[in-house]
């Protein structure tokens, strides 16, 4: 296939292959760069409020925290699990697959994570979050004054990372090297 | 049902989502109010008639519109994540606004009844398989 194009299903229009330059050093290099920011996000405060004189900051964490302490553990799981625990896994898999292979050789159970990644990736909402914090600025402004985190830029920092990330990595760049492995462990 | 209560000094409130968009609107903020009822009242309501009409149309096995009926599908696995927004909105608002005696947030029964439909809808967006229209359309060529 030439470089930079793709193919498309005849019948419904799905992208079915698609050439990206240089895939493993751009994910690579996106998906360090998205670790660090996704480190500095978790660890502080989003926003902080003020009122009179008394104030709160929270963090991600402690938000989830507080709330499974108000008895809503659904809520507080389905945050948890979309805005941390997905993207956290979902970027240690890539960290995992992607310095072996910029090395040269395939990480064991490759195909394995390859599946895990696609199960868990529809559930990875930091976009969703980011949007979140905005409207949740929003509706704060109306009665406290806001202090703006660090987590706050580097959440949306994230967002753009991931949107990149997911367009310069290709799955087929993976396999074809599990191929290349299986077929000299043949020979 | 009741999202959210929030209690000031001053002011005791028990929001829905209709009500909170509503607050939203009339304090100015109508670009923000129309992202949250697109995220949270359109999105979801789209989702269930969507899925219930591709589900029907492929157990009757029409062939009808099969061109609009598979963007139909791709635009709803695509906009689905984002009504999860009130969920974030609500954790980070319940967390955040807990100022002794001056003013608390707690998250209501409804943010339970919402988060399980969006996680439900999920669920059922990628359970169903876009081919079985495609086998209704093949069945239709063979039979001519």
């Amino acid at each position: 296939m030439p470089s930079g194009e793709s193919a498309c299903c005849s019948c419904c229009g799905a992208i079915l292959y698609r050439d990206l330059p240089d895939s493993i050093n751009r994910s690579l290099a996106l998906t360090v760069a998205a670790a660090i920011l996704y480190l500095i996000a978790n660890s502080y405060p989003i926003l902080g409020i003020n009122l009179q004189g008394s104030g709160n900051a929270v963090t991600l964490l402690q938000a989830v925290h507080d709330l499974w302490g108000q008895d809503m553990h659904l809520v507080s799981s389905l945050t948890f699990i979309t805005a941390i625990l997905v993207p956290g896994l979902e970027l240690t898999m890539m960290l995992y697959l992607l310095i072996p292979l910029y090395r040269g050789h395939v990480p064991p159970g490759t195909s394995l994570i390859m599946r895990l990644l696609h199960t868990i990736k529809p559930w990875g909402m930091v976009e969703v979050f980011m949007l979140g914090i905005l409207v949740s600025l929003v509706k704060l402004l109306q009665d406290f004054k806001i202090v703006p985190g660090v987590a706050l830029w580097s959440f949306g920092c994230l967002t753009l990372l991931l949107a990149a990330l997911a367009s310069s990595f290709n799955h087929r760049d993976v396999w074809g090297h599990l191929d290349l492995k299986q077929r000299r462990g043949d020979s | 049902m009741i999202m959210m209560e929030t209690g000031t000094l001053i002011s005791y409130r028990k929001d829905t989502i209709l009500s909170g968009v509503a607050n939203l609107w009339q304090n100015g903020n109508q670009g923000i109010a129309s992202i949250v009822f697109i995220a949270s009242i359109l999105v979801p309501l789209f989702k269930l008639v969507v899925l219930t009409l591709l589900l029907t149309s492929v157990r009757s096995g029409s062939t009808w519109g099969i061109g609009y009926r598979i963007k139909l599908y791709r635009i709803v696995e695509l906009v689905g994540r984002w009504s999860m927004l009130d969920i974030f909105v609500v954790t980070l608002l319940a967390a955040l606004v807990q100022i002794q005696s001056f003013a608390t947030v707690k998250v209501g029964a409804g943010a339970i009844a919402f988060g399980a439909v969006v996680v439900l809808t999920m669920f059922a967006a990628r359970e169903f398989d876009p081919r079985l229209m495609w086998d209704s359309l093949r069945k239709e060529r063979e039979y001519e």
